[in-house]
């Protein structure tokens, strides 16, 4: 009885998670000429009819670019933050992981908001330097747990022994942990990027006529034309972001630092 | 080998965010000498020989290598060895390049790395092993690799810290054996750390015995184990019973006191018994047994005193006192090591 309970209600649950992803495909299967579900016929033409839109493309070069640049900045400060916390034990360390981890858990509304009033604003930047900075903001908390996960499972004293054998600290670093915290660093560049990609709050602020970001360009896309391309794309994406997260599942076991 | 000191530390203090843990250390070792720095834990053995290898900058005092002084030369330029306790192998290089990485350091010719790993590897008894990852060796196997990585550069100086302490009794004989072997074929100069005085007695030529960042003694490892300097290398090595001499009577740590079953020379401070060197079922005092435990050749009693719990053993031949009885034992001066003031 309660077993069989149990089953209905993990039924439920997958039907919820999955249930908006197939519909979305399903409606951009559709042969019709605006979105609706269930699909008014079965076509693939909407998928095809995405890679036309202009503003689709541009916008995706940006978002992959910016995903690019801004965990790759993320990263280059979020390791030696990553490093210095786990090696040495700083005054106030403790806190300034939690400091850190705080864009995670503060709205990204507010995090975009106080971005443009108090950084974009006054700097005068552009949209894409603003867009790059609050991306990368946004990623280094990610990189830094991420890499502090795989850093605290790596003995020290191989440093040590580095450095005996004639290597500098440097060489040290580069030639021991460097390579042994190469999933951990995969694992934040591949979670740095979806969340990047998919991120909407923030870019919602920064984002200006003609330079958009896709989900930026996806919402301005549907205010006007309401027809399947939209869920043609959503579908693309969100197979996008499946294939990556269970490739890195698959050879690096992303779920161990997440 | 030459008589004059090879490594000479001279009023070496050290210590961590300023509280000390070694002070004003002076320590000299010959070369090709193998010297064991024993001690219980917090008592600066491991500090000592961080500072030797360089990880650790003293606060004070000098360290000098074959003439040189290399107090403030960097550790990755002081060619000194060092085998970790942990051992900390490169956990994603292979065997080959675990022990290569020295070499690599050094610019060493392609055919040459080749060469001295081969010879470092047959060592150790490893060929054949190259290609393998640290983790798929057992933990004696990591430490030969261990051993193998350091010795591959010739480093003028091996420290060891607790290398066998991770591995079982069979196998820790097996590399006690293997590391003398080894001693003798580098006649390389070596300072061990252990806090395990069997291990001290078995390797060294030389055993410096520490406490609270000090040299408690130092000599030949029969002095240390036949004639400690104070009471606390005696109870270190194995004495359990150590007893401060005063107006002829035996003192305990309690304040309790039992007359000398004979008169001892008036420069005794402390005299200490080993378990087997106390007398049971004769002499002039009595206690109680509170437990006993089977050893195989021997057993050993543990008998409640006025001077607190004696330490006793007895061949396991011999009839066995029962737990609760009152037994009487003897403490003659003849069988203890007398502490001299």
């Amino acid at each position: 009885m309660s077993s069989r309970m149990g089953g209905l209600m993990l039924a439920l649950v997958f039907l919820f998670l999955i249930g908006p992803f197939l519909i979305i495909i399903a409606a951009g299967m559709s042969a019709g000429e605006t979105l609706a579900f269930p699909p008014q016929g079965l076509s693939l033409r909407w998928f095809w009819a995405v890679f036309e839109v202009e503003s689709f493309r541009a916008s995706f070069v940006l978002s992959i670019g910016l995903a690019v640049g801004a965990t790759l900045l993320a990263l280059v400060l979020g390791v030696p933050v990553a490093y210095a916390l786990a090696r040495y034990p700083l005054p106030g360390g403790e806190a300034m992981s939690t400091l850190l981890t705080s864009p995670v858990i503060v709205p990204a509304i507010i995090v975009g908001l106080a971005l443009l009033r108090y950084v974009v604003i006054p700097l005068d930047l552009g949209i894409i330097p603003a867009l790059f900075v609050a991306h990368t903001a946004l990623l280094v908390p990610y990189a830094v747990r991420v890499v502090s996960a795989s850093l605290a499972n790596l003995r020290s004293d191989i440093e040590e022994a580095a450095v005996l054998l004639g290597a500098n600290r440097l060489q040290a670093f580069f030639l021991t942990v460097l390579p042994n915290i190469r999933n951990g660093i995969l694992a934040a560049f591949i979670l740095g990027f979806v969340t990047s990609f998919n991120q909407v709050p923030v870019s919602l602020f920064l984002t200006g006529p003609g330079v958009s970001t896709l989900p930026i360009q996806m919402l301005w896309y549907m205010e006007f034309t309401y027809d399947p391309s939209i869920a043609a794309l959503s579908a693309l994406l969100a197979l996008m972001s499946m294939a990556i997260v269970l490739v890195a599942e698959r050879f690096l076991g992303l779920s161990r630092y997440v | 080998m030459s008589d004059a000191a090879f490594l000479d530390l001279a009023g070496l203090s050290l210590g961590y965010d300023g509280r000390p843990a070694v002070e004003a250390l002076d320590l000299s070792i010959k070369e090709g000498e193998l010297v064991a720095l024993l001690g219980p834990s917090g008592c600066g053995k491991t500090t000592t020989m961080r500072a030797v290898a360089g990880l650790l900058q003293p606060m004070g005092g000098r360290i000098t290598l074959g003439g040189r002084d290399i107090t403030r030369v960097p550790a990755n330029r002081r060619n000194i060895g060092l085998v970790f306790q942990s051992y900390a192998l490169f956990p994603h290089l292979s065997v080959f390049e675990n022990v290569a990485f020295g070499l690599r350091r050094q610019r060493t010719p392609k055919d040459e790395i080749e060469r001295r790993v081969a010879e470092a590897v047959a060592m150790v008894g490893l060929t054949g092993f190259e290609k393998r990852l640290p983790k798929e060796l057992s933990g004696g196997q990591q430490q030969r690799v261990a051993l193998a990585r350091a010795v591959v550069v010739r480093p003028r100086l091996l420290l060891l810290d607790e290398p066998l302490s991770n591995l079982d009794a069979r196998l820790r004989l097996e590399m006690r054996t293997e590391l003398r072997r080894l001693q003798r074929e580098l006649g390389i100069t070596m300072v061990y750390v252990t806090h395990d005085q069997e291990e001290a007695l078995a390797l060294a030529d030389r055993i410096v015995v520490m406490r609270d960042g000090k040299i408690e003694q130092m000599g030949p490892p029969e002095a240390i184990y036949e004639t400690p300097a104070t009471d606390f290398v005696a109870r270190f090595v194995g004495f359990e019973n150590v007893f401060q001499v005063k107006d002829g009577q035996l003192r305990a740590g309690n304040g309790a006191a039992l007359p000398l079953q004979a008169p001892v020379d008036g420069g005794t401070a402390w005299l200490a018994w080993r378990p087997h060197a106390v007398e049971l079922g004769q002499g002039p005092y009595e206690g109680q047994v509170l437990g006993t435990s089977y050893l195989g050749q021997s057993v050993e009693y543990l008998i409640e005193s006025t001077v607190g719990p004696i330490k006793a053993e007895a061949p396991a031949a011999l009839p066995r006192h029962e737990a609760g009885r009152t037994v009487a034992f003897g403490l003659p001066p003849a069988t203890a090591a007398a502490i001299p003031r």
